[in-house]
């Protein structure tokens, strides 16, 4: 589903991302832990299109397709889903005619008509019902003045409605309670598939006991420096980071 | 003599009114001549506001009075198509149209209609004449012509336009749309001037829409002076839609006494060069004033808004929202007073200017100001001038919206915070249909209208 090889990307001609690999194949859940300023959040922006970032070498595919040729929009119709760690509130734009208007042009570039408003209301109805999002929050615009846990929610709301074969989850545990991490955590649950896939990027190991990955990636310093299994994250729960820095940096140095 | 007469300097307005006053001068009121006659001594020493009068620093007149125009002198024989003037009509918004044409109120039964409540409304000049005593009572009260060239000029040369009289707790629950259509096949200018007096407990809402007609150069010189007594209620909204040829001038005089509100909002949305002027008086302890200003402005047109909020009466609160959109060469200036006087203790006076440029050739000048003599306030100003947010664009895209619809979407949303103040029951829908509708380049005219205003 999705390929990056040898990924660079650099920010105002800083180089974060370093030559990353990674495969996922539908069906998967991938999780990606690292140290703060590892380049995490770089690479979600990255996939997803974010302007600022401007990709030096390397490639990444999905579905067959060159990714870095497409523009932000056509990755979101392609397939792609960003849930945002810091969601962007807009007033002024109400959730519903956000959601109306993302729904619609996605089904368009699929080829598919337009939702009724009355198919449209019920899809927002359904939807709402499986992610656990108080309903009056769609009444509103878009995240303004929710709190950090209905952000979260709103993404993953977002998320179902939209309905993305890879969905890329940048640190979506962040700032929630134990409650609304078990919400988001059985909201993404009930949107897996064996068609799509997860890539959960987080700093913590407590969300992966909610939404459990098929493999632990850690990133260093712009590369995938270790994969494993689920119990990878165990052991970076209880060893921190240091030793697998110390690990790469002895390489390097070498 | 011809209906229209030609004028290009200042100078031939000077004879215009001369002219005008030897025509006309003894049919009209002697308390009108009388008034006319001063503005026209005051206009003689004012002349047109130049860029070096701070009222007037962002907006140059100059070119706009360098044009060769031709004025209205006398009622004509106006042709207007009954049908097409209903066509005008905001749809589902119960109105009742009252219509201007170059100055000029257009009787459709009565030019002026005396209602068993005691409501007048129709024309200026025939309620001169049938109510001289009232219409003296209020004219050119709240519109000082002593300071300001475009005020004296209004005052000395317009002889018509839109009256309306509400008497003591009389309510008009319709509202009542002015359509204000400027149409020649020469260049045309036109002073237009309109009194509104809604007494204590009284209220009413107008809508005012601004139209040229055709492609002549128009130059649109209008006061209205609205005076709002005890606990009345005024709502003014005004739709500015005139062609890339035309320059309005558009002054409100808002008088408030206790307890009153007044909410008005200028939605310009095309025209070669606008100013609106708002001047408030807060005359009386718990008035109430709103207001606000939306513009879309681009190629090369220009538009100035210009405030003054006087507070002279303690508790009074008054608050300004002016945002706008400029993209290609368009000027754009704010310019907002809020003026605190010693007695006005308790004030709650806000005002706010936002814009968003949308080229690198766009330009807006603010000047938001706050003078305040009194010691116990609550006031504050901002502006601000920027760019769309970027973060929020992305936010849309990455949900599969392009980014020329993301823009649009986060331009309407920046101008929503206006929309939403009108009150006026189904006119904010069209209003927010209007602005979508400019934003994607969609209105060479407003729906349902068969006059092409473009």
């Amino acid at each position: 589903m999705l390929k990056i090889v040898n990924l660079k990307a650099a920010i105002n001609g800083k180089e974060i991302l370093k030559g990353l690999n990674l495969e996922v194949k539908p069906g998967e859940v991938h999780a990606i832990m690292g140290p703060n300023g590892s380049g995490k959040s770089t690479l979600a922006a990255v996939l997803a299109g974010r302007e600022i970032f401007e990709v030096t070498e390397g490639q990444i595919m999905f579905e067959g397709k060159d990714l870095t040729t497409l523009s932000p929009e056509d990755r979101a119709r392609e397939g792609i889903f960003l849930g945002f760690q810091y969601p962007i509130e807009i007033p002024g734009v109400s959730m519903n005619n956000f959601m109306k208007t993302a729904v619609n042009e996605v089904r368009k570039y699929r080829g598919l008509t337009p939702l009724t408003a009355g198919e449209f209301l019920k899809m927002m109805r359904e939807k709402k019902e499986l992610v656990e999002i108080d309903s009056k929050l769609t009444n509103r615009s878009v995240n303004e003045g929710f709190s950090g846990g209905e952000k979260k929610k709103n993404e993953i709301f977002q998320m179902a409605m939209l309905e993305p074969k890879l969905a890329i989850l940048d640190e979506t545990d962040s700032g929630l309670d134990i409650d609304a991490l078990r919400i988001v955590a059985n909201g993404v649950n009930k949107l897996k598939s064996s068609e799509n896939a997860v890539i959960v990027i987080t700093h913590y190991q407590r969300l992966l006991d909610y939404i459990v990955p098929d493999f632990v990636h850690v990133l260093y310093n712009g590369q995938i420096v270790r994969s494993a299994g689920k119990e990878l994250a165990y052991e970076l729960e209880e060893k921190g980071y240091d030793w697998i820095k110390k690990e790469v940096d002895q390489l390097e140095a070498n | 003599m011809t209906s229209y007469e030609l004028i290009d300097t200042v100078q031939e307005l000077k004879k215009l009114y001369l002219i005008q006053k030897e025509e006309l001068g003894l049919r009209l009121p002697a308390a009108l001549t009388q008034i006319q006659q001063d503005a026209f001594n005051a206009f003689n020493q004012l002349g047109i506001p130049t860029t070096k009068a701070e009222n007037y620093r962002y907006t140059d007149l100059k070119p706009s009075f360098s044009k060769i125009y031709k004025t209205a002198l006398s009622s004509q024989e106006i042709q207007i198509e009954e049908d097409a003037l209903f066509n005008c009509d905001v749809p589902n918004l119960d109105t009742q149209v009252e219509f201007i044409l170059n100055g000029r109120y257009v009787a459709r039964q009565l030019d002026l209609t005396v209602l068993p409540s005691g409501v007048v409304y129709g024309s200026l000049l025939n309620a001169w004449s049938e109510f001289p005593e009232l219409v003296g009572k209020y004219f050119a009260k709240a519109a000082d012509y002593k300071d300001d060239g475009l005020v004296a000029l209004n005052t000395a040369l317009a002889l018509d336009g839109f009256f309306l009289f509400v008497p003591k707790n009389r309510q008009i629950k319709d509202t009542i749309q002015l359509i204000t259509m400027l149409d020649h096949t020469d260049n045309l200018a036109v002073n237009t001037r309109n009194l509104i007096i809604l007494e204590d407990n009284a209220s009413a809402h107008i809508l005012v829409c601004d139209h040229t007609f055709g492609e002549s150069h128009f130059l649109s010189n209008s006061i209205t002076e609205i005076f709002a007594g005890e606990n009345a209620s005024f709502h003014l909204t005004k739709m500015q839609n005139a062609n890339n040829h035309s320059t309005c001038l558009d002054g409100n005089f808002i008088y408030q006494q206790a307890n009153s509100q007044v909410i008005a909002n200028a939605i310009s949305l095309h025209g070669g060069l606008i100013r609106n002027h708002f001047h408030v008086k807060l005359d009386g302890e718990g008035a109430n004033n709103i207001t606000s200003g939306l513009y879309l402005t681009d190629r090369n047109q220009q538009i100035t808004n210009h405030t003054l909020i006087e507070h002279l009466k303690p508790h009074c609160m008054s608050s300004q929202l002016f945002k706008g959109v400029l993209d290609d060469e368009a000027i754009g200036a704010f310019n907002g007073k809020i003026h605190v006087h010693p007695d006005a203790q308790k004030t709650e006076a806000y005002q706010v200017n936002r814009t968003i440029l949308l080229s690198d050739t766009a330009k807006m000048n603010t000047k938001p100001m706050l003078e305040i003599y009194a010691d116990d306030v609550k006031c504050s100003h901002g502006a601000t001038i920027g760019q769309l947010d970027d973060e929020a664009l992305f936010y849309l895209q990455s949900r599969g919206i392009s980014k020329k619809e993301a823009r649009l979407m986060l331009m309407y949303a920046f101008m929503d915070e206006v929309v939403s103040t009108i009150q006026i029951p189904g006119l904010k829908e069209r209003v927010e249909e209007l602005v979508s509708k400019r934003l994607r380049g969609e209105l060479s005219r407003c729906n349902h209208c068969d006059f092409k205003c473009h």
